[in-house]
């Protein structure tokens, strides 16, 4: 407990790390970047200044000067697709590390308390069982789906005792539950069509996007981006439990609260737009971690922007790949997920 | 200048009035009386399982006492608010354990989380704070060392200076000389006693109570059995009653030491 003879002025310690700002600068400079020439790629030749035209006409007004198809194909199929692509990355990468810091496990995903299971079963019950007459949409079924299996999993998770362990066992419980429901109607209720569109919608694809999903996952995604915002520095508090974060002065239980349900919401918003896009939201927070570290000022916008930029490839992938055949997304994120999730896994590994 | 500004400075910094709290049916603590004075260090001892770690919890508002009452300052946790209290009072606890990558820095920085707001990057006071942490317990070089790979006494120490870096008035410790070599036993208990600040600390060892705190608080099966100044609470008797162990307490002019004895062959 000596004073060091030699000390170091604190501007010393303030210097060395300041990664951040660039990080963020660099990251969102790739995101744009990305999206440009993400739209350029497919069957119709565009030009990343013809992507621009387009943009700047519809917002400025004027002409694209492009013909109305190959206008058509950029703004109604290629640019909603892209962003949503970037919207949903950017989501589920950012509920993911809020998840994992929140339960305390590398292994939460945004899926892990039901949502997606919950939305897959309101998808069949809207598809197959045609609840609510035709009045109901499939995304609009995914999402009542989606909060209802988060409410009955947070029920559940407070009556067992709130603790942690109790959260991340009564979201295995919900997944259980709801993914045997749709099995089980799907087994027994749909016809081949059905299933197919049922399971391509499972695996989590991009190929029916629309302004009006982007819009709606943009602005949930932008609350839930201003919640977390605010918080981070009640998240870095929960890196030694629940009570040390207490004695930090951090409301646990509110916190805890409001923290699961924008996650929630966001999730539900984004599977019922994209369904259930697997392992962004596993993989991309231990991406993030190991490339500006465990602070969530830093890590929550640096995953946000890496979860948009990677998502925005993979569809690309997905959709050139076999083309003109689509590979559904979330079977691709799982094909580069796990590798780099082992790669990240080996880096990062401790002696024991 | 009269008299409610007089009675502040009697009454005590850190106060638990016939405390009692029951977990699953069981009684912890069974009305049990704490005072602390300001600055004043204060010694939680008695065996293991006697509610040393429950009153602490209880003293920060971590648990809410079934039965009487805590005050910090005066003032219930309750009413203060939790990021109040935790400016006013730092705890550091027996075991911290955590997976994530975190450098010696950002487990200090942690501290300075009661006083940051939303969307404020950490200022001048706070890199202030947690570099005058860092010194004040001798992590200066180990400040950008991964939490994962510290030893048990430097983990220790790291959390101290978490606490530190809370600037706080009041300070409670859970047996933190746990995992610590005799020399940084007495170095910790020494910064301990020396800062300006309240603390209450559990702790196994006698000597070092007797060494370091004002006054101990002496705790069996849930009650306080005695407290008082160490050189008056500590005897072979108490010793014999409170831990069942044989034990000679020799008090000089240097202060008050106890050595135990090996238990009788046969009982």
């Amino acid at each position: 407990m000596t004073a060091t003879a030699a000390r170091p002025a604190p501007k010393e310690g303030r210097a060395r790390r300041r990664p951040g700002a660039w990080t963020l600068g660099i990251l969102a400079l790739v995101l744009l970047a990305s999206v440009s020439v993400a739209i350029t790629i497919g069957p119709a030749r565009v030009s990343v200044p013809d992507v621009w035209a387009v943009v700047a006409s519809r917002f400025g007004g004027g002409e694209s000067g492009l013909t109305p198809l190959r206008e058509g194909i950029v703004w109604e199929l290629r640019l909603p697709r892209t962003v949503l692509a970037a919207v949903c990355g950017a989501g589920l990468a950012v509920c993911g590390v809020v998840m994992q810091s929140l339960l305390r496990n590398p292994l939460a995903d945004p899926f892990v308390l039901g949502v997606s299971s919950g939305a897959s079963t309101g998808a069949v019950a809207v598809v197959v069982l045609g609840l609510g007459g035709g009045a109901l949409s499939i995304s609009t079924g995914a999402f009542l789906g989606a909060l209802v299996s988060f409410g009955l999993v947070l029920l559940l998770s407070h009556s067992l005792g709130g603790t942690t362990d109790r959260v991340v066992l009564s979201g295995v419980a919900g997944m259980q539950l709801f993914s045997a429901l749709t099995s089980f109607v799907v087994m027994f209720a749909a016809d081949a069509e059905q299933t197919r569109g049922i399971l391509f919608w499972l695996l989590g694809s991009l190929s029916g996007a629309t302004w009006t999903d982007v819009w709606a996952c943009l602005a949930v995604l932008v609350v839930a981006l201003v919640v977390c915002g605010a918080r981070a520095v009640q998240l870095d508090a929960f890196a030694f439990g629940a009570e040390s974060a207490a004695a930090l002065g951090v409301s646990v239980a509110r916190t805890r609260l409001i923290l699961l349900s924008v996650t929630a919401l966001l999730t539900a918003a984004l599977v019922s737009a994209a369904g259930a896009i697997g392992f962004v939201g596993l993989v991309l927070p231990h991406a993030a971690r190991a490339l500006v570290g465990t602070l969530h000022g830093r890590l929550l916008p640096v995953a946000a922007l890496s979860g948009a930029v990677f998502l925005v490839w993979v569809d690309t992938l997905a959709r050139t790949v076999l083309a003109p055949q689509e590979i559904p997304v979330g079977v691709v994120t799982s094909l580069i997920g796990v590798p780099a999730f082992v790669l990240i896994m080996y880096r990062t590994r401790r002696p024991s | 200048m009269t008299g409610p500004d007089t009675r502040s400075e009697d009454r005590p910094a850190l106060r638990a009035e016939r405390v009692t709290r029951s977990a699953g049916g069981r009684l912890i603590l069974d009305g049990v009386d704490l005072e602390a004075r300001a600055g004043g260090t204060v010694g939680l001892i008695g065996p293991n399982g006697s509610g040393k770690s429950t009153l602490l919890r209880l003293l920060a508002g971590l648990l809410a006492p079934s039965g009487g009452t805590v005050t910090v300052d005066g003032s219930t946790p309750a009413e203060l608010g939790r990021r109040e209290t935790a400016r006013r009072l730092a705890v550091v606890g027996q075991h911290a354990a955590t997976d994530t990558d975190l450098t010696v820095r950002d487990v200090v920085g942690l501290g300075r989380v009661p006083h940051r707001r939303a969307w404020a990057a950490p200022g001048a006071a706070d890199r202030e704070a947690v570099w005058a942490a860092l010194e004040r317990t001798g992590l200066v070089p180990f400040a950008d060392r991964l939490w994962h790979t510290l030893s048990g006494g430097e983990r220790q120490r790291a959390q101290i200076a978490r606490a530190l870096a809370q600037e706080p008035r009041h300070l409670l410790l859970d047996e933190p000389t746990n995992h610590l070599d005799v020399q940084h036993q007495l170095e910790l208990m020494s910064l301990v006693a020396a800062l300006p600040v309240t603390c209450v600390v559990a702790l196994h060892d006698l000597n070092l109570a007797a060494m370091f705190c004002d006054e101990v608080v002496v705790l069996r099966a849930g009650r306080a059995v005695v407290s008082g100044a160490p050189g008056e609470v500590l005897s072979e008797g108490l010793i014999a009653e409170v831990y069942g162990v044989r034990a000679r307490v020799v008090a000089d002019g240097g202060g008050t030491f106890v050595r135990f004895l090996a238990p009788e062959a046969g009982g």
